[in-house]
């Protein structure tokens, strides 16, 4: 796939389009109830003062999420 | 689960090899109908309130003035609650105090016996004059300015701006938001872990919640920055200096919070982060009138109610071991030199750790528990003033800079009030835990204190 990343690298004030969830489990779910599912167009926002967190617009709602969960999430741009 | 269901389940699994997939598909499905619903039916209003709270955003948590901002807004909180709490403070003691006498008369012309008197008006009534008057003017402006921060939304920006700290010490980032109920009330802050979904990094945070002082607390240290460093300098700049010495407490007390939560997660509480995902809801207009509402009755009339039903017996308590005597001491008396050594070490005095111990209750009493004390063994009827207070402690009593530095570092950790510790064990249900958030901050603060003790006699700072 021609520029698949992770959310977590993807620069802000940006879009990515989600393609694919890599974790399992309850983190799986998570993310999915959180409304990232594939072929959503994700909005990368501010990042936290020690760069970690990242919040982004999904959906509407501004939601942050550490690097630990976004690198599990596959995007295209 | 009955066997044929578990039968049909591993049936399904079978014949269905990746779930993920049909899991997948589930939610999709659910959120392509639910954007068809709000398509037909929602017209997106115009996009200027989520423009504004972006570029507030990018101040509130930019890189350069993320951190600013907090310290520079929890000094704020604490300068407009300790400047503006003086004079109603003095105006409330004088008033009460007033109406003390005038109990006293009350009494003396029933001819009403002397232990009585000594029972009801200087035992349960000054007590109670003492924590309404010292507790209510800082919470009634606290209360409502924190209101006003959680409705405008700041605080899950708080939450957002010291993740990586948590992250970093095994725990949280919305331990940030129950520390700030924290700041409140510690049962309160206990009650509000229940948002941190993973158990362990709930009980880390729960641990850890008395860190903050609460406000029964607060005028503890206010009181106690006021008279010994704000009085130690020009009175222009004193509330200035008093206020720095309080925001200085609390960045300790959430460095200590940092570190026992890494110490907890790397120890007891072994794991890894759970998953994180924290909502940062746009910012709102707050409704003044709400604000008021809930500030005042739900938490200032309360906490203050809560407050003064232990504070009247607590006081009458402390008068009868004031009164009875041993020998030739009083039962509190001899209590207090009994624990004065050990006291001593930790830069502090057998009264004050008394206090501490029978404030167990509640902190809003500690306070005056230790000033009845003090003044059944001194000649000194009415306090009335800060500058009485400076006067009991330093001339009557022996206070120093270390004396205050000690009680507002064991303030600060020491264990949690009855109510905060019947919460722990009412949410976690185990004794267990119950005793380690005991143990935690009491430990926390004896060795602070000895250590705080040690290094400013050893070099002579007293």
């Amino acid at each position: 796939m021609k520029g698949s990343i992770t959310l977590d690298t993807v620069p802000s004030n940006t879009f990515a389009l989600i393609t694919s969830i890599n974790a399992d489990g309850p983190t799986r779910r998570r993310l999915l109830d959180l409304g990232l599912v594939p072929g959503t167009r994700v909005e990368v926002l501010q990042r936290s003062p020690m760069g970690d967190p990242v919040a982004y617009n999904i959906r509407g709602a501004v939601i942050a999420l550490r690097k630990e969960e976004s690198s599990q999430v596959q995007t295209s741009r | 689960m009955s066997s044929p269901i578990r039968q049909l389940l591993d049936e399904a699994a079978k014949s269905c090899p990746n779930q993920n997939e049909v899991r997948d598909n589930i939610v999709k499905s659910i959120y392509s109908s639910a954007e068809n619903i709000t398509s037909n039916t929602q017209y997106v209003e115009d996009k200027k309130s989520t423009d504004w709270s972006r570029k507030i955003d990018n101040i509130l948590t930019s890189p350069i003035w993320g951190f600013p901002i907090m310290l520079a807004l929890l000094t704020t909180v604490f300068w407009i609650t300790i400047a503006g709490a003086n004079v109603p403070s003095s105006m409330l003691a004088t008033g009460l105090f007033w109406i003390e006498d005038r109990l006293t008369e009350v009494f003396m012309a029933l001819n009403a016996p002397g232990w009585l008197r000594g029972f009801l008006v200087t035992g349960v009534y000054r007590s109670l004059a003492w924590v309404v008057s010292v507790m209510l003017p800082p919470m009634a402006i606290f209360f409502p300015i924190f209101t006003l921060l959680e409705d405008l939304g700041y605080l899950p920006r708080v939450a957002f701006n010291m993740d990586r700290f948590f992250k970093k010490a095994g725990a949280h980032g919305k331990q940030a938001l129950t520390m700030s109920m924290g700041f409140g009330c510690n049962a309160a802050g206990i009650i509000s872990c229940r948002i941190i979904e993973s158990p362990r990094e709930r009980l880390i945070a729960i641990l850890t919640n008395n860190f903050v002082p609460c406000n029964g607390r607060f005028p503890i240290l206010i009181a106690l920055a006021t008279i010994f460093i704000g009085g130690s300098v020009a009175a222009s700049i004193s509330s200035i200096i008093a206020t720095l010495t309080v925001a200085g407490l609390v960045v300790f007390g959430i460095t200590i919070t940092l570190f026992i939560s890494w110490l907890l997660s790397k120890t007891l509480l072994k794991g890894v982060p759970s998953s994180f995902t924290l909502e940062l809801p746009p910012y709102r207009k707050p409704k003044i009138g709400e604000v008021i509402v809930r500030s005042i009755l739900d938490r200032t009339i309360f906490v203050l109610t809560r407050a003064m039903i232990i504070a009247a017996p607590a006081g009458g308590i402390v008068w009868i071991m004031a009164n009875t005597m041993v020998g030739d001491t009083s039962l509190l008396a001899a209590f207090a030199s009994w624990l004065n050594p050990f006291a001593q070490l930790m830069g502090m005095d057998g009264f004050i750790l008394t206090a501490f111990i029978l404030g167990l209750p509640a902190n809003e009493i500690v306070f005056p528990i230790l000033i009845m004390s003090y003044i059944s063994g001194s000649g000194m009827l009415e306090l009335s003033s800060l500058e009485a207070l400076r006067h009991l402690l330093v001339d009557e009593n022996g206070w120093t800079w270390l004396t205050a530095l000690c009680t507002m570092v064991f303030a600060l950790c020491h264990w949690p009030c009855g109510t905060t510790l019947y919460t722990i064990q009412k949410e976690q249900h185990s004794w267990y835990w119950t005793f380690l958030a005991i143990a935690i901050p009491t430990a926390v603060g004896i060795v602070t204190c000895m250590i705080i003790n040690l290094l400013a006699k050893g070099f002579g700072l007293v």
